[in-house]
């Protein structure tokens, strides 16, 4: 029958002269090929020491966010939880007490705030539905570990340090919604 | 017995029904929503004004229609009444402009609120509201407060419908909570910070149709939707103890009344099945109830997002309606 992507290719088994019956040419073109490669740039790089750039809306590792007084954005309103498709994020909210008004926005807060890195699968989900600007992917990568528990994120690891702070700027869900 | 047309569909009701009654008989899509009226506590309704709806003709004897938007909870049925909800726009534009009112001193804190995923100021505001908003002025702000030891009163969020006021009235001998000031300035208090300590007054939160009165034992515990809600009943000397119980695990986290398609508290042998206090608070042990299974929620509700599966589909009539 006819192939339909004519790209069918048949085989034949013709005899093979003497000068292919060596090998020889076969070798040598196949040999070059690999020779030529030694002289171009490698696809790879020497990943920690060297990095590669990002996509301004690459998805790797959370970060909690906090507001231009450091105050901590999240109230744990569950949306994100509610919006992971892998169940991925699990939290717990606190009410803020007088005087913490310098730690938390809101009158509720993340007391715990937990994210498994093993089960997330970087979707985007959660940044795109939470209302407080709060949580954002960005373009660090996760770090490997031996262990599993290890990657349970907890607040220490995801809430960013007020004095190194991390940059969404280029997030596509910044700045788009009021905040209040 | 007098008949009406409610969005095309002919029923008839008893003289007297009130319009949005007569649309609960029908049900569906065509029942004009309801921020104030609540079936069970006389003399409510009135005034939120979502419920408005056009009456293109009186009655079979004077078929003229009533030049404004009439309010379906007060306004009583005629026979030959023929009534638009759905099927208006006067009503959609007129409705939208009360939500946006309703909502111009409304917080807007939903993910800090309690009552977010059951909220019928959220519903009302998805179903009929504006994306944006125009109000630009200071919102009228209240600081939280404690009304007795087990309810949380967020007056920010208040719509002023006046339910709980009712509630108090009617199901409690003695009054101790009211609305104070008039206009802009009126607000839910009880006067010299007096407790509440009636049996049933923690029935105040399940009235509330927004997150202004809370239960305070449940105060930022978990969010409506992270938890199972189970029918459930106890045997309680002051009332009836039928009950929805909102699991997470195998833990009590609330306790509210059963709630139907209105959010109204359901009526079980023949009288509402109000709270009690003890039941409502203090009834937070497994072993003190009797748990029949899970409560059937529409599926559209953020609440069966849960994972949460149905016994069986075929008995949600909301299942079955959308998958003709």
């Amino acid at each position: 029958m006819e192939s339909l992507s004519n790209r069918k290719k048949v085989v034949s088994d013709k005899k093979m002269t003497f000068v292919e019956s060596l090998y020889l040419p076969a070798i040598f073109s196949g040999m070059s090929k690999s020779f030529k490669h030694m002289f171009n740039k490698p696809a790879t790089v020497r990943y920690p020491e060297q990095e590669r750039e990002f996509a301004p809306v690459y998805r790797g590792m959370h970060v909690l966010k906090r507001d231009e007084q450091g105050r901590e954005n999240c109230t744990a309103c569950g949306l994100c939880a509610v919006a992971c498709p892998a169940e991925a994020i699990t939290m717990k909210a606190a009410e803020r007490e007088p005087g913490e008004e310098h730690l938390y926005r809101e009158e509720k807060y993340a007391e715990t705030y937990e994210i498994n890195m093993l089960r997330c699968i970087f979707c985007g989900l959660c940044e795109e539905a939470c209302p407080k600007e709060a949580v954002f992917l960005t373009d660090r990568i996760v770090p490997t570990n031996f262990e599993r528990q290890p990657f349970v994120y907890g607040k220490d690891k995801l809430v960013e340090p007020v004095d190194k702070r991390v940059d969404i700027t280029n997030r596509q869900h910044t700045g788009k919604r009021g905040n209040k | 017995m007098v008949k009406v047309t409610i969005d095309g569909i002919e029923i008839e009701v008893e003289e007297g029904t009130t319009i949005l009654n007569a649309a609960r008989q029908v049900g569906g899509d065509i029942v004009p929503p309801a921020m104030c009226y609540y079936s069970k506590l006389e003399g409510s309704g009135g005034k939120c004004r979502t419920c408005l709806v056009e009456v293109a003709a009186g009655s079979e004897r004077d078929p003229r229609p009533m030049p404004k938007l009439m309010v379906s909870c007060s306004t009583q049925v005629q026979h030959g009444m023929v009534v638009k909800n759905l099927t208006s726009d006067r009503v959609k534009e007129a409705r939208a402009g009360v939500t946006e009112f309703l909502l111009a001193n409304h917080p807007l804190d939903c993910p800090v609120c309690d009552q977010a995923g059951e909220c019928h100021l959220q519903d009302l505001g998805f179903e009929n509201g504006k994306e944006g908003t125009r109000f630009e002025e200071d919102k009228r702000t209240f600081a939280p407060r404690d009304i007795g030891d087990k309810i949380k009163l967020h007056m920010n969020r208040c719509i002023l419908c006046y339910r709980c006021v009712y509630t108090a009235n009617q199901l409690t001998n003695k009054r101790v909570h009211g609305v104070l000031n008039r206009g802009d300035h009126a607000e839910i208090s009880t006067y010299i910070e007096k407790a509440l300590d009636n049996e049933f007054i923690g029935n105040v939160i399940d009235v509330c149709p927004v997150g202004a009165l809370t239960d305070k034992t449940f105060r930022f515990k978990s969010r409506v939707w992270f938890l199972k809600p189970m029918n459930a009943h106890r045997d309680c000397p002051t009332c009836q103890g039928i009950a929805t119980v909102w699991m997470f695990g195998n833990e009590i986290q609330r306790v509210t009344g059963r709630k139907d398609a209105y959010g109204e508290i359901e009526t079980h042998n023949g009288k509402t099945a109000w709270l009690c206090n003890t039941c409502r608070f203090e009834s937070k042990d497994v072993a003190q109830w009797t748990i029949e299974g899970p409560r059937v929620i529409n599926r559209h509700s953020v609440i069966s997002q849960g994972h949460y599966v149905l016994k069986n589909p075929l008995e949600d009539k909301n299942t079955v309606k959308n998958l003709k």
